[in-house]
């Protein structure tokens, strides 16, 4: 349109057109992201930070360096071949002492017992009688308790002086650190969780096949009925979707437990006998049964949404073809659906590995998953750097599963109700 | 789904056996639910049918779960937090979320989706795992054992909801509409409150739905960064059935069944509007 190549587009008034449009295009790109800042914002203070303060906790080592920071002063250049000198022993009493008159020992005591057990009431009880220690320390230290007398217990304190720790992390798989600074596994009774971890992975599996069994079937019904019809029996499918996770837990216990309604039906039926109820909650059924109900919705959704797009005529296609029934299914329809399943089983999956609440309350013994040994080393052991290494090892399983699903489906794809 | 008139006797009887199973697997869905509703009349202190029950002996039931339930000041307090905790990080998680949506939706909006990805985790990551993180960091800055606490939790486990319900609502939006307003002289303001706001409301509603339910109905983060003083009811509802288990629980579960019956209503309702808000109207 210009006459002379040489003179650019300009505006009305006069700037370049180019200027003016990338001008324009800033203009909205910085609107937009004004828009998101604040949710961006909060989400990073009430979110992100607590999840990188978690990551954090799972590696942190202060116990030593800040209740027994002279004691580690005075093992800098220590080569553990034998007892450190005097010097030491009297930064420990110091030490200790200090501690014992703030009453802030609690920590380090349960920190290093971790690492060799007896440590805890070697310390509690040096500490009571600190006051009345007589130099020289090195006699009266072991006196007090034989633990500082042995050469393991001050390596172990140079040890962890450190920052940093991977012990908690080794921990969690079953793994300790040994005093030669070898990794070695725990004693067998006490191994619980790689265990539980795979328990939970594979019950977690199964629970995915169920929901995909029997949602499979729902999906294509809903998705071949006319919109009127699969409107209201997809009511039956977004009601337990919208009812309380613990009413549905809840109605699965009066169901499934010995005294419960299908035990009473079993037994008046003559299936069983009174004596022989169907021991159903409390253990692996239980977990399995109610987590499949609850977590159904999760992949009947994905895969009516894929289903819905399919053209009918695609089938009719394949028969008039000459294909049989369950071939043209198995050739045509079902090749089709395989994004639902990915999403539906992704979703599924990723959901199930990170219950509690359901695991907790009808699982027992047997059916527990990983998440409840997070919540035990958070409330009963009180062993936090443990939950924090157990919980970033299943976040990180999570989040790997989460970048397949983005990657796979998007996750701005997702659709509720 | 009806028969096609080339079908062969045998796929007539698959149809019918495929019915069938479906039939069985609505019941596995819905039956649970339903089957708590006449428990939580029972009479007897039992989660099962009592004898009197089934013979419909009007001596088999009675409402004392319910009186129960709406006479104990512990139940009665974890309503009302409940509800304080429910409509306050509702509230917060509507306007970030909606005023976020509006961002989003827009062509120019830089590193979509990982912005996206980033706030659609709260939804993803495991519960326990938020709550512990919380917990950590929440002690450190006192907010452990508060109400803020607790709502700012909520509000996060939230958004998500409200992002992706608003961001569809938005998607589907057309803009042509505005424009169209315009040439018939509405100036902005008239615009947005007479054709923009009608067709964004029902994705805001819902999504705000979704966010209060998802407050009203969360145990674990409860559980970590709430004190006695913040005790909801599914906090009730869990140490319930832990410790004391009664069939007090089942009339309260009753009652959340009717409020989700009601929620889901609500919802099927402002789908409709909204649908036919655009000239959409199922075949």
């Amino acid at each position: 349109m210009s006459e002379s190549p040489a003179s650019p587009l300009t505006t009305a008034d006069g700037v370049p057109l180019k200027v003016s449009l990338r001008r324009a295009v800033r203009r909205s790109k910085v609107k937009a992201f004004l828009l998101v800042s604040p949710l961006l914002l909060f989400l990073g203070v009430a979110f992100v930070m607590p999840i990188v303060e978690m990551l954090w906790r799972s590696v942190e080592n202060a116990e030593v360096s800040t209740y027994l920071p002279r004691t580690v002063e005075a093992l800098e250049g220590w080569d553990g071949g034998s007892l450190p000198e005097e010097p030491a022993f009297a930064a420990l009493a110091e030490d200790l002492r200090t501690g014992q008159e703030a009453r802030n020992l609690g920590l380090l005591s349960s920190r290093l017992n971790y690492e060799k057990s007896g440590m805890r009431s070697a310390i509690s009880r040096t500490a009571r009688g600190v006051r009345n220690l007589e130099p020289p320390f090195r006699e009266s230290l072991v006196e007090a308790h034989r633990a500082w007398g042995e050469l393991d217990t001050w390596r172990l304190i140079q040890r962890e002086a450190r920052p940093y720790t991977i012990s908690y992390y080794l921990a969690a798989v079953d793994r300790r650190l040994s005093l030669d600074g070898e990794i070695v596994k725990v004693p067998d009774h006490l191994e619980v969780h790689v265990g539980l971890f795979w328990r939970t992975f594979w019950m977690s599996a199964v629970i995915t096949g169920l929901t995909l069994v029997l949602g499979y079937p729902i999906a294509f019904l809903l998705a071949s009925l006319p919109l009127r019809h699969s409107n209201l029996l997809m009511i039956l499918v977004l009601l337990p979707f919208w009812t309380s996770l613990l009413v549905r837990t809840t109605t699965w216990i009066a169901i499934l437990q010995s005294q419960g309604v299908l035990n009473d039906l079993m037994v008046t039926l003559g299936v069983i006998a009174d004596e022989a109820r169907w021991q159903m909650i409390h253990n692996k059924t239980g977990t399995i049964v109610a987590m499949t109900h609850i977590l159904l919705p999760f992949m009947i959704l994905p895969l009516y949404s894929v289903m819905k797009t399919i053209p009918p005529s695609y089938m009719r296609a394949a028969r008039s073809l000459g294909g049989k029934p369950f071939l043209s299914f198995r050739r045509v329809y079902f090749p089709l659906t395989v994004p639902g399943i990915a999403a539906g089983g992704i979703l599924v999956f990723i959901l199930s590995i990170g219950y509690y609440i359901t695991p907790a309350l009808v699982g027992g013994q047997s059916g527990r998953f990983i998440t409840n040994y997070i919540a035990y080393h958070m409330q009963t052991s009180l062993n936090w750097g443990l939950a924090a290494a157990i919980a970033s090892i299943l976040l990180f399983v999570v989040i790997v599963f989460y970048m397949v699903f983005n990657r796979l489906i998007g996750v701005d794809k997702v659709k509720l109700g | 789904m009806a028969i096609p008139s080339y079908a062969t006797r045998g796929e007539r009887i698959w149809h019918y056996v495929f019915l069938g199973l479906c039939a069985l697997i609505f019941l596995f869905l819905v039956g649970p639910l339903l089957i708590i509703i006449p428990l939580s009349f029972n009479a007897q202190p039992y989660f099962t049918f009592s004898e009197a029950m089934l013979t419909l002996d009007p001596a088999g039931y009675s409402l004392r779960w319910y009186e129960d339930f709406f006479t104990s000041r512990a139940w009665l307090g974890a309503i009302k937090n409940s509800f304080i905790i429910g409509i306050a990080s509702t509230i917060l998680a509507t306007i970030l979320g909606t005023v976020a949506a509006l961002g989003l939706s827009s062509r120019y909006m830089p590193a979509r989706g990982a912005i996206m990805a980033l706030l659609i985790s709260p939804m993803i990551v495991p519960l326990i795992i938020s709550a512990a993180a919380m917990f950590f960091f929440f002690s450190k800055i006192n907010l452990a054992q508060t109400y803020l606490g607790v709502i700012l939790a909520h509000t996060a486990l939230g958004i998500p909801f409200v992002v992706i319900t608003v961001t569809a609502t938005l998607s589907s939006f057309d803009t042509t509409l505005i424009r169209a307003a315009h040439s018939l002289g509405a100036n902005p303001t008239r615009t947005f409150f007479k054709v923009v706001l009608p067709l964004v409301t029902p994705g805001v509603v819902s999504g705000a739905l979704f966010a209060f339910i998802t407050s009203f109905d969360e145990v674990v983060v409860v559980l970590f960064v709430a004190g006695p003083e913040q005790r909801t009811m599914p906090i009730q509802m869990w140490s319930g059935i832990r410790e004391q288990i009664s069939p007090t629980i089942l009339a309260v579960a009753t009652l959340l069944v009717l409020l989700s019956m009601l929620l889901l209503t609500t919802l099927e309702l402002l789908r409709r509007r909204s649908e036919r808000l655009r000239g959409i109207t199922p075949e």
